[in-house]
């Protein structure tokens, strides 16, 4: 692809087939580590049966959760990614930072989540060409920015990106993940690029 | 050129009680942001222009941190929440 470009109304890229599948393919990723155990039922799972013990119609602790959107997890994750995705609030005060998570973090997650939804919905399994509205463009924004932080910690970047890039040679599994990342800057660089 | 900011002590009632002491909605460095995206962030969130926002991405990008807003706490709150949809390293503080 040659990056996005501002056209009437919103921008506009193309992908070719591998692009596509690279970019969709990580995209699944982060959505599946980030919806997590929140992840909504797939369509035609039916209805979600009684929970054991509970009483009928009175919806139990976890289903008036997700209702409110409060999440149970209080605490930054374990995952470092995920950990980087939804970060502390409150740097020393746990107290606070538990009291933020209880209240934003399921928000936050469905937000990452429908973005990344939003992307795939607008790139072509196949490649071609994409056009997307200023909003369809901020989903995307996120969504690529959400995924090179993924791959940005899995990889263990820092400031010093060329050090990293010089220690891992052709060959080496994470080869073609540095490619990809740099790749990333790239289409989400135009894309801010195209926006402003 | 700028002068040499001025250190300024701050009285002692403040301290102790904390009134008109605001809380601030600080944005931390990160190897992986890219420092356009972090100006664009800083314009659509706060609605700062594009000369503001880029000296506050700087100031995160070579101090390691920067104060990018400051008020009551729940807006800053709110900010915070916000910066960590587009994947920015936000937290909120009551410190100077």
């Amino acid at each position: 692809m040659s990056g996005f470009r501002a056209s009437s109304g919103g921008v506009t890229a193309r992908f070719a087939k591998p692009e596509a599948i690279v970019i969709r393919d990580l995209v699944t990723q982060v959505i599946e580590l980030v919806a997590g155990d929140d992840a909504e039922p797939a369509a035609g799972a039916g209805p979600r049966p009684a929970s054991p013990g509970g009483t009928p119609g009175i919806p139990d602790a976890a289903e008036l959760e997700a209702m409110v959107g409060l999440g149970a997890e209080a605490d930054l994750p374990d995952d470092p990614v995920l950990a980087r995705l939804l970060p502390d609030a409150y740097r020393e005060d746990p107290e606070a930072a538990r009291e933020f998570r209880r209240f934003t973090e399921s928000g936050l997650r469905s937000a990452k989540v429908a973005a990344a939804r939003t992307l795939l919905a607008t790139l072509p399994p196949g490649g071609g060409k994409v056009r997307l509205s200023a909003e369809q463009a901020e989903q995307w924004l996120r969504t690529l920015n959400d995924v090179r932080l993924a791959l940005g910690v899995r990889l263990g970047v820092t400031d010093d990106f060329d050090a990293l890039s010089d220690s891992v040679p052709p060959g080496d599994p994470r080869y073609a993940y540095v490619q990809i990342y740099q790749w990333l800057a790239y289409v989400q660089g135009s894309l801010v690029a195209a926006l402003s | 050129m700028s002068v040499a900011p001025v250190e300024l002590t701050r009285p002692e009632t403040d301290e102790q009680t904390g009134v008109d002491r605001p809380w601030l909605t600080i944005v931390w460095n990160d190897p992986v942001n890219l420092m356009d995206y972090v100006t664009y962030v800083f314009q659509r969130v706060f609605g700062y222009s594009k000369p503001k926002a880029e000296k506050l991405m700087l100031d995160v990008h070579h101090k390691g941190k920067a104060v990018v807003a400051a008020g009551a706490r729940e807006s800053m709150e709110r900010n915070a929440e916000t910066l960590h949809g587009y994947g920015l390293w936000a937290t909120v503080s009551h410190e100077a």
